[in-house]
């Protein structure tokens, strides 16, 4: 199937300019892996260093956050859009080593 | 890297963040970037979104789903995220560790520091390359 993955700005940088690639997948997870394999760079403001998607990092399958489809293992239909969008979270203190993928 | 903001943005921020005192206060920078200069032309204020409210004194989230909502109006405007502001109540306008690994490079990141309910410091600040460090950065006022 073939994934249209959009990329917000600041990754830009590490798709040589480019806003939309378009990758071959049957799933959020292979469309991700497609897409670090073509651009390494990527990896390390998409994923930490155990290999997890970051958990700022959230996808949308058109208008879906995959998180509440099947995650990675969501399947994706042809023409469909992958978005890669930030949750923005922080604050005053040090660190209290709390994970942010809390709603 | 540059962040120019408008006289109106700042004052709406302030307010913002001061009326928000003392759960921290948080936005969305809409605009363009030209030759290093990020230059907003929208402000999105958005409420802090962060799930426990006794938290909310040092802890802000704004959720993705608010993140694509400007992704699309800024394109549909032809602008971009250029980078968010937050308050730190009774703090620094310093980022802390838990801000540095929930960024990325590029975005202009605005800390004000709110004490006793006053906005005093503004300071912006962009994330290396290899995520290890921010980096403070100028903030612009114009007219």
């Amino acid at each position: 199937m073939a994934v249209q993955i959009l990329i917000p700005t600041p990754l830009r940088v590490y798709t040589k300019g480019e806003k939309v690639i378009t990758v071959e997948a049957g799933t959020v997870g292979e469309a991700l892996r497609a897409l670090t394999e073509r651009f390494p760079e990527l990896r390390r403001h998409l994923f930490n260093e155990e290999g997890r998607l970051r958990s700022f990092v959230n996808l949308y399958l058109g208008d879906e956050d995959v998180r509440y489809l099947q995650g990675e293992e969501t399947r994706i239909a042809d023409g469909q859009t992958l978005s890669i969008v930030p949750s923005i979270a922080g604050g005053g203190r040090w660190a209290s080593g709390r994970s942010i993928t809390q709603r | 890297m540059i962040l120019r903001l408008r006289q109106a943005h700042q004052a709406q921020i302030q307010a913002h963040v001061e009326t928000g005192y003392p759960a921290e206060a948080c936005g969305i920078f809409l605009g363009r970037e030209a030759e290093g200069i990020k230059i907003v032309e929208q402000l999105r204020l958005v409420d802090n979104r962060w799930a426990d409210p006794a938290e909310q004194t040092h802890r802000f989230l704004i959720p993705p789903e608010e993140v694509l909502a400007a992704e699309r109006e800024a394109a549909a405007a032809g602008l971009e995220i250029l980078g968010f502001f937050h308050s730190h109540p009774d703090h620094p306008a310093r980022p802390s560790n838990f801000d540095r690994e929930h960024a990325w490079p590029w975005y202009a990141y605005l800390i004000v520091s709110v004490e006793n309910g006053q906005a005093t410091d503004w300071r912006v600040w962009e994330l290396t390359e290899d995520r290890s460090a921010f980096v403070e950065r100028r903030l612009e006022i114009v007219p």
